[in-house]
C-alpha cells in the first residue's frame, strides 16, 4: 500500500526549508512554572523567527490525566472532525473530549480548531502490540488518512500549542497563562519557501518526544525514507518530524541510549573513528554501518524532550548555534545566549557544546534505570 | 561468395605527413595497413578498419584520420545502414551477428535526464578543500537495529554484524574475466583497486595465483561455468559475487572461444587448452529461487560466513521482485546490471533488446526492497554504462550503495569502445589473450590511470557532495530529494520517485 503522505500539507510537496529560533526551559526538580519566562525568551530572538510559525511544548502538563494519551488535534475542515472522532471512537476510550480554548483578541490569522482528547487504547483491540506502538498506528493513520486532521501531539502529561504568528502572539491566543509545566520547548519559525501555515509550524511531536528544530538537513530525503520502513511518514515534509521520528524509533522501539542516538545523528569522522581503541573503533563503526541513513547531515541544532528530560545537539559541524545554560535548578538550552540572559541574568554556568556534543537535562527525581550510562563517553551528564 | 557488405570506416592517410615508419602496420591488429614495396607507399585495406584509433593516436607524424564511410545507402530512417549491413551479414554467414561492449543505441539514458541539486542560503554548501567529505561505503546486509548491552558501566554491542566490505570510495571495478581480458589487465585493475581502497571483480574465470596477494581488494565471482572455482578460490577473495545475469547479455551464457584459451588461461579456469570455455545460460544447479539460496549458503559455508555473498542479476522486467527474493535468500549484496552493461562477446540483438535502464530497475528495486522493509539487509551495487562522477552521484541518490564501472575503466587504459573484443585481438592489449599484443598493456601505467580515473571522480563527487551540503556519502543514499527530473513523462518520473525539476 503506498501511503499518501502529502494529503495534509496542502502548500507544497516539497520539504519545508526554514530557519529558526529554539529555546528550552527545565526546572530540574520538577517543579512547575508558568508561561512568563519561555515566552519572554522566545520572543527575544524575533530575528530569527518572522511571525510564519511558532509553538510550544509543555511536559508536566496534565497532572490530573497523567496516565492518558492527550492528543492535541489540529481541523483544518468540518468533515475532519467527525471522521477522526468516528475512529478516536472506534480504537479508544475517549475520557474527555474539549475544543482548546482560545484568546479571540490574540493576533494570529485564520486559526483552525484545535481539539484536546484524553484517550486510552481500547484493551479489546490494542492486542498484541505496545500502546505506544497503537497509538502510533493511529496517529499515522489520521495524519495520513483523514485529510484536514492532524494530530500535532499525542504524549502524556503533555501537549503542543503551535499556529502562525509571533511566539508571543501565539501563546496569547492559546492562553497559556494558564497552564504550568516543569519543562517548556519554545520555536520561532522563518519559513522560506513555503507560506506559514498552522500545521507547518513546530515543536513537532509523536508520543513522548518532542522536537523544536533550527536547521534544514541536506540528507532529510534519505533519512525519511530510511523512516518509511519502520512505519513512520513525514508528512508535513519538515526535518523536524524526521528528528523526532527518528528518536521515537532509535529511543523507544530500539532502546537505545540518548548518548548513543546523539552519535547517530552526528557521528564522528572516519578519520577519527579510524584512530580509537579497537573496542571503541568497532562500535562506532557498527553505529554508521547499521544507522548511516539516520545520520542528520547539514545544518541543524535541536532542542527535544520527552518526560522527564530536554537535550540539546547541534550537528557535526556546528552549522547552528546552540547555548546551554544553568541557574539553580534551571536549566536551559537556547539558539542564543541573550535569550537565556532575558529571564536570568545571573547564571551558574553557560556554555556553547561543540558540534555533536549532546546536552541532557534530567529530572532529579527520574529514575534511570532503563537508560544505561556509557563510561567512554565524553558527554556532560546533567 | 561475394560479400556485398561495404567497409564501415575510410581510412585516410596524410602522404604529406606519411614517413613511412610503418608503426601502423606494427600497431594494427587487424591487418589494415600494408606496405607496397613496388610503389614504396603505405596502403590500407579499409574493410578491415574497426576504427580502435590505435594507429591514430600512434602515428608519430599525426598522418592518419578515421573517417565513416561517406557511401551511403539511400537516406531511409527504418532501413538504416546498421539493418541493411546486418541482414546482408547474415544473408552471407547465416549466424548470429556478435559484438561486444553494451548496448550503443541512442534510447533511454536517464542519467542524462536527471539533474542535482545544491544549497543555497538556508543550508550552507561545504567546501572540500577545507572540511571532509567522507566517500567510505560498507556493503554488506546490516542489522534492522543494533542491540547494545551494559557491563561495568560500559555500553557494549551485542549485535554481531554480517561481514562487510569497506570500499574507500563508491566505485568499484566491474566482473571483467580473465580469458576475456589478459593478465596485465586483471593485474593493473588488482593494484588500482588496492591502491584506492576499493574493489576489482575477477569475473567468471577464475583468479591467477600471481594476483592472491591482492585477495583483500577482489570480489571472486561464481558463474554458471564454475571456471577456476576451488575452495582457495573463494578464500582469496574480499567476497563472492555469484553471477545469474549480464547486462549486456541477460538469460543467456558465454562463450570464450577456443582460441583465446591459452596455456595459462586454461589452468586458471581448469579446461584443456584451445577448448571453448562455455558459460551455459541457466546455473544448472539453480532453477528457481529456492536453489540460489542454497549456493549462496554452499558458499558462505565455503568461507566460514566471514566473507559477503553478493548475487549479480542483470536488469529485467521483473527485478524488483526477483532482488527481493534475492534478498530473502541471504545474499548481501545485490548487484543491479542495466542494458547498457557490457561485455567481451554477445549476440547483437541481445545486447541491443533484452534488458531495461538500469535506472529504472534500480529506482524500482530500491522502492521495492524498502516497502518490504527489508532494504537494510542487502546492499545495492549498480552496473552498466556509467560514465561519469555525476553518474555515480545520481545513482546513490536514486538507492545505490555502490558502483561498479567496466566500460569506463576500460576506455581509461586505451579501450575506444570499437566493439570487437570478441575477436581477441583487440589493439590496445585488452580484450586479447594474445601474449604479444598482451604486453602493449603495461601493468604499472594502466594501474595509475585507473587510479587517477576513480581520484578525479571522487574529487568531483565530493564538490558535488559539498554544494549538496552533505559530508557523508551515506546521506545521500536514496535521497531522491536531491534528484529532479528533465524531459521526463508522469510515469517515469513515478517510477524514478523524483519530481520534475521546477517542483
Amino acid at each position: 500500500m503506498r501511503i499518501n503522505v502529502s494529503l495534509n500539507n496542502p502548500y507544497s510537496n516539497d520539504k519545508v526549508i526554514e530557519a529558526c529560533a529554539i529555546f528550552g526551559m527545565m526546572d530540574l526538580s520538577g517543579r512547575r512554572f508558568g508561561f512568563r519566562d519561555p515566552v519572554k525568551a522566545i520572543s527575544n530572538m524575533r530575528e530569527r523567527s518572522n511571525g510564519l510559525g511558532a509553538g510550544f511544548a509543555i511536559y508536566g502538563l496534565y497532572p490530573e490525566h497523567k496516565d492518558d494519551y492527550a492528543f492535541h488535534i489540529m481541523y483544518l475542515n468540518r468533515n475532519a472532525r467527525e471522521k477522526t472522532e468516528k475512529l478516536l471512537e472506534q480504537n479508544f476510550d475517549v475520557l474527555k473530549a474539549e475544543e482548546i480554548p482560545t484568546d479571540p483578541k490574540a493576533y494570529v490569522q485564520s486559526p483552525p480548531p484545535i481539539w484536546r482528547y484524553f484517550v486510552q487504547p481500547k484493551k479489546s483491540i490494542a492486542k498484541n502490540i505496545s500502546q505506544d506502538d497503537y497509538v502510533l498506528e493511529n496517529v499515522m493513520k489520521i495524519n495520513t488518512g483523514i485529510r484536514g486532521a492532524l494530530v500535532i501531539s499525542s504524549g502524556k502529561n503533555m501537549g503542543v500549542f503551535k499556529g502562525v504568528g509571533f511566539p508571543e502572539d501565539i501563546a496569547e491566543y492559546f492562553c497559556l497563562d494558564e497552564y504550568e509545566g516543569y519543562m517548556w520547548i519554545c520555536h520561532g519559525r522563518f519559513p522560506t519557501n513555503t507560506p506559514g501555515w498552522w500545521g507547518g509550524s513546530q515543536p513537532f511531536n509523536i508520543l513522548d518526544w518532542t522536537v523544536a528544530h533550527n536547521g534544514e538537513l541536506s540528507s532529510y530525503g534519505a533519512n525519511r525514507r530510511y523512516l518509511e520502513m519502520y512505519g513512520y511518514y513525514s508528512t508535513m515534509y519538515t526535518d523536524s518530524e524526521v528528528m523526532v521520528y527518528a528518536l521515537d524509533l532509535l529511543v523507544r522501539r530500539h532502546k537505545l541510549p540518548l548518548e548513543v542516538v546523539a552519535k547517530i545523528f552526528a557521528p564522528p569522522f572516519w578519520f577519527e573513528i579510524d584512530a580509537m581503541e579497537p573496542k571503541e573503533r568497532n562500535f562506532y563503526m557498527a553505529l554508521r554501518q547499521c544507522y548511516g541513513s539516520l545520520l542528520m547531515n547539514g545544518p541543524f541544532a535541536i532542542i527535544a524532550a520527552r518526560t522527564g528530560e530536554m537535550i540539546g545537539l547541534a550537528d557535526r559541524l556546528k552549522l547552528r548555534p546552540l547555548t546551554v545554560a544553568i541557574k539553580g535548578d534551571l536549566f536551559y538550552i537556547s539558539s542564543e545566549e541573550s535569550a537565556i540572559r532575558l529571564v536570568a541574568p545571573h547564571l551558574d554556568k553557560v556554555w556553547k557544546p561543540r558540534g555533536g556534543e549532546l546536552v541532557v537535562g534530567r529530572l532529579k527525581t527520574l529514575k534511570l534505570l532503563e537508560i544505561p550510562q556509557s563510561g567512554w563517553e565524553d558527554e556532560k551528564l546533567y | 561468395m561475394k560479400s556485398y557488405i561495404e567497409p564501415e570506416f575510410i581510412v585516410k592517410r596524410d602522404y604529406e605527413k606519411c614517413i613511412k615508419c610503418k608503426v601502423c602496420i606494427n600497431e594494427c591488429t587487424y591487418g589494415v595497413h600494408y606496405y607496397d614495396d613496388k610503389n614504396d607507399i603505405i596502403r590500407s585495406r579499409d574493410e578491415n578498419c574497426v576504427n580502435c584509433h590505435r594507429c591514430v593516436v600512434f602515428c608519430p607524424t599525426k598522418a592518419i584520420t578515421i573517417e565513416k564511410n561517406p557511401t551511403q545507402y539511400t537516406e531511409n530512417s527504418h532501413w538504416t545502414r546498421e539493418v541493411i549491413t546486418s541482414i546482408k551479414r547474415q544473408a552471407e554467414t547465416g549466424g548470429a551477428i556478435l559484438t561486444g561492449m553494451g548496448c550503443d543505441k541512442p534510447y533511454y539514458t536517464y542519467w542524462d535526464k536527471i539533474l542535482l541539486n545544491a544549497s543555497q542560503v538556508t543550508n550552507p554548501s561545504i567546501d572540500p578543500l577545507r572540511e571532509p567529505i567522507e566517500l567510505r561505503t560498507y556493503l554488506g546486509a546490516k542489522p534492522d537495529k543494533l542491540e547494545l548491552e551494559l557491563e561495568n558501566g560500559e555500553v557494549l554491542l551485542k549485535t554481531k554484524l554480517a561481514p562487510q566490505l569497506c570500499a574507500e570510495v563508491p566505485i568499484l571495478f566491474a566482473a571483467v574475466s580473465y580469458g576475456a581480458v589478459n593478465f596485465n589487465v586483471h593485474l593493473a585493475l588488482a593494484r588500482a583497486a588496492a591502491e584506492l581502497g576499493t574493489f576489482m571483480n575477477c569475473g567468471e574465470g577464475g583468479l591467477d595465483k600471481r594476483l592472491y596477494r591482492y585477495g583483500d581488494h577482489i570480489i571472486v565471482q561464481v558463474a554458471s561455468g564454475r571456471f577456476g572455482v576451488n575452495p582457495e578460490y573463494l578464500n582469496v577473495g574480499a567476497a563472492i559475487e555469484i553471477k545469474i545475469g549480464q547486462g549486456a547479455k541477460p538469460g543467456i551464457g558465454g562463450h570464450l572461444p577456443g582460441e583465446k584459451v591459452t596455456q595459462e588461461i586454461a589452468q586458471i579456469r581448469m579446461i584443456p587448452v584451445g577448448t571453448d570455455a562455455l558459460s551455459p545460460a541457466p546455473h544448472h544447479d539453480i532453477y528457481s529461487i529456492e536453489d540460489l539460496r542454497q549456493l549462496i549458503y554452499a558458499l558462505k559455508e565455503a568461507t566460514d560466513y566471514t566473507k559477503p555473498v553478493a548475487v549479480k542479476i542483470a536488469a529485467v522486467h521483473n527485478s524488483a521482485a526477483i532482488a527481493s527474493g534475492i534478498a530473502r535468500a541471504g545474499a548481501d549484496i545485490i548487484v543491479l546490471d542495466g542494458v547498457r552493461g557490457a561485455t567481451g562477446a554477445a549476440p547483437k540483438v541481445i545486447r541491443d533488446n533484452v534488458g531495461i535502464p538500469i535506472e529504472l530497475a534500480l529506482a524500482s528495486v530500491d522502492q521495492r526492497l524498502r516497502d518490504e522493509g527489508i532494504r537494510n539487509r542487502v546492499s545495492i551495487i549498480v552496473s552498466g554504462g556509467i560514465r561519469s562522477s555525476a553518474d555515480v552521484v545520481k545513482a546513490i541518490a536514486l538507492g545505490a550503495d555502490a558502483v561498479y564501472i567496466g566500460t569506463a575503466a576500460l576506455v581509461a587504459i586505451g579501450c575506444t569502445l570499437c566493439q570487437k573484443c570478441y575477436t581477441g585481438k583487440c589493439p590496445w592489449g585488452i580484450t586479447t589473450t594474445d601474449p604479444q599484443i598482451s604486453k602493449r598493456l603495461d601493468p604499472d601505467v594502466a594501474a595509475k590511470r585507473l587510479i587517477n580515473l576513480v581520484r578525479a571522480w571522487s574529487i568531483e563527487i565530493k564538490e558535488m557532495l559539498g554544494a549538496m551540503g552533505i559530508n557523508a556519502i551515506e546521506s545521500l543514499r536514496g535521497n531522491r530529494e536531491q534528484l529532479r527530473g528533465v524531459g521526463l513523462t508522469d510515469t517515469e518520473l513515478k517510477i524514478l520517485g523524483i519530481k520534475m525539476a521546477g517542483e
